[in-house]
């Protein structure tokens, strides 16, 4: 009877997880949908834990159950505290963070199966969990990685030949794996090199991949994460998990393959783990036709913003990090009143998430008609008087169409250069993220506005409304 | 080969399930509007919490003198609640700004 209880809130479950992320791609109904998807993970951890009953028709002991709670409780104000403390421009570090911990804990699962249930002959079963552990693990240790990278604490290395290691490697942990099926015996030493070596390409796999292409690999990490999750559901024949896992598993790999196509990579290359970093080496090809730059007073940049018909903001990264975008806002508003029409460009990969700018400026109160995406955007630069580029770089590198030899060639680019007036917000000359010089710092009408974003855009602000 | 076979006979329905899920994952995703992509993924990444399920089971039923599983079973039930909880505690506070901004 529980059991069957069990099966229908697990139904239940489900179909919140699908109605859930159905609803957050709307942005009327995203937050409900997120809150319909957590009420259903809810009562599927509850029902869990007092209906689930073993084949011999056992409840969990008590003990278990007060030690699953106090773990829960533990997780719950752990998560709760880091979520809430969370600044908005660490979000992308945060939710790497996240899929880390669920990574763990699939890995986990699947070590204490290996142990626990081990099943000689039944390789569907053993393959399976040994695969959970596999993903698991490469997920823990990649989303650890790349949240260090976000958060600054670790910068990217590549060692020479290092796409041909890590598929050796891959080749080695699969071959391992697959052996460990075949043993009549578990084999609890071999099952702890087979998690060392996940956890080592977990790193040699993120290690190498530059700054730039962070949001592809966090979201590849995602639906790692998904299918080990679903594994977990073969494991115990559990179809929430398998549903739950799946859909993110999907749902995460197209959005990898639409990110991928946004900067114009292979789907391959990614899995290989040999672009960004490994590319950048070759960036310094093509700098030799630059011009000089020309810089551009906090004054004369606000007469000419003033007396512009048509503003276009792209904000990027350094608008982030500089937390400017409340200035960012004022500014417009500002703006708008002296009759200025001013509007976003946002490139859909600004900062380091899909979607990170638009989920700062909405932080800071910008309507959202203001927000232009990328294609409507490069339509309106023909007719914009002046664009403010704050703190960002590769999305606006013309060699994304000119220079062949650029490892970001064939990106798509907000075309500023097609604007009237161009002006530059940044704190110095150094490259983008993606390492690479750019010559729209060196075109005629580009002028430079050097400085922290929310320092120098507070000056913009005071002169603007001196004029 | 038979081994294959078996597996995937014994297990069909929740292949069907697999599978059914695959496409449906796509097809919720192939509408989402960019704006909403670091919500959707931070939601997606809420929902494969639900890997708790398995780290309960795993705790639920180890036995009172099996250490490894019982403080293994203990650390993934913690990891998991924090990719659960933290996950949509996230994703909340993300699209709390998304609403506040509707009303204007």
């Amino acid at each position: 009877m529980e059991n069957q209880i069990l099966q229908i809130i697990y139904l239940i479950g489900s179909i919140t997880f699908i109605i859930g992320l159905k609803r957050l791609s709307h942005p009327d109904t995203a937050r409900r949908g997120n809150l319909i998807a957590a009420f259903g993970m809810t009562i599927a951890i509850a029902g869990t834990i007092f209906l689930y009953r073993n084949e011999s028709g056992e409840s969990f002991s008590s003990t278990n159950i007060i030690l699953i709670f106090i773990a829960l409780i533990i997780g719950t104000v752990l998560g709760v505290l880091g979520a809430k403390k969370v600044k908005m421009t660490a979000m992308p570090q945060m939710v790497s963070l996240f899929n880390g911990m669920g990574g763990a804990c699939a890995a986990i699962i699947s070590v204490i199966e290996y142990q626990h249930h081990f099943a000689v002959g039944e390789y569907g079963y053993m393959g399976t969990v040994l695969a959970g552990l596999l993903i698991g693990s490469i997920s823990f240790s990649g989303s650890m990685i790349a949240f260090g990278k976000l958060n600054g604490n670790i910068n990217d290395k590549t060692i020479p030949g290092q796409s041909i290691i890590n598929l050796i490697l891959m080749a080695a942990l699969i071959g391992t794996g697959a052996y460990l099926t075949t043993l009549p015996e578990p084999n609890m030493m071999l099952l702890g090199v087979l998690t060392v070596g996940c956890l080592i390409y977990g790193v040699f796999f993120v290690m190498p991949i530059g700054g730039a292409d962070m949001p592809v690999v966090i979201s590849l990490l995602n639906s790692f994460t998904g299918v080990a999750a679903a594994l977990g559901g073969f494991i115990y024949n559990n179809q929430v998990m398998l549903t739950g896992g799946i859909l993110v598993g999907s749902a995460g790999t197209i959005l990898t393959i639409l990110m991928c196509k946004a900067m114009n990579r292979s789907l391959l290359n990614v899995i290989v783990g040999s672009f960004g970093g490994g590319a950048t080496s070759t960036a310094a090809i093509g700098n030799a036709a630059m011009g000089t730059i020309k810089e551009i007073s906090v004054t004369d940049a606000a007469v000419l913003l003033s007396y512009s018909k048509k503003v276009m903001i792209v904000p990027g990264y350094g608008l982030a990090v500089a937390q400017a975008q409340h200035a960012c806002h004022e500014l417009e508003t500002l703006l708008e009143e002296k009759g200025v029409e001013v509007k976003y460009a946002i490139h859909p990969v600004a900062g380091r998430m899909p979607g990170h700018m638009n989920v700062l400026l909405a932080e800071a109160d910008v309507p959202y008609p203001k927000l232009l995406e990328m294609e409507d955007a490069n339509n309106e630069f023909n007719s914009t008087d002046a664009v403010i580029v704050i703190g960002a770089n590769d999305v606006v590198n013309p060699a994304a169409k000119k220079n062949p030899q650029s490892p970001i060639y064939g990106m798509p680019i907000l075309e500023v250069e097609n604007a009237q007036n161009v002006i530059v917000m940044k704190r110095g000359m150094a490259a983008g993220y993606a390492g690479i010089e750019n010559e729209l710092f060196y075109e005629p009408k580009t002028r430079m506005l050097f400085g922290d974003a929310k320092a120098t855009l507070q000056k913009l602000i005071t002169e603007v409304k001196a004029n | 080969m038979e081994q294959l076979i078996n597996f995937l006979s014994t297990n069909m329905g929740m292949i069907y399930i697999l599978i059914l899920s695959v496409f449906l994952g796509i097809e919720v995703i192939s509408h989402v509007p960019s704006v909403l992509h670091t919500p959707l993924m931070s939601g997606a990444n809420a929902i494969h919490g639900v890997v708790i399920i398995g780290a309960i089971i795993v705790m639920g039923q180890a036995e009172p003198d099996n250490y490894l599983a019982l403080t293994l079973g203990f650390l993934a039930v913690i990891l998991g609640t924090l990719n659960v909880v933290g996950g949509f505690v996230v994703t909340d506070r993300m699209l709390e700004l998304f609403k506040k901004k509707k009303k204007q």
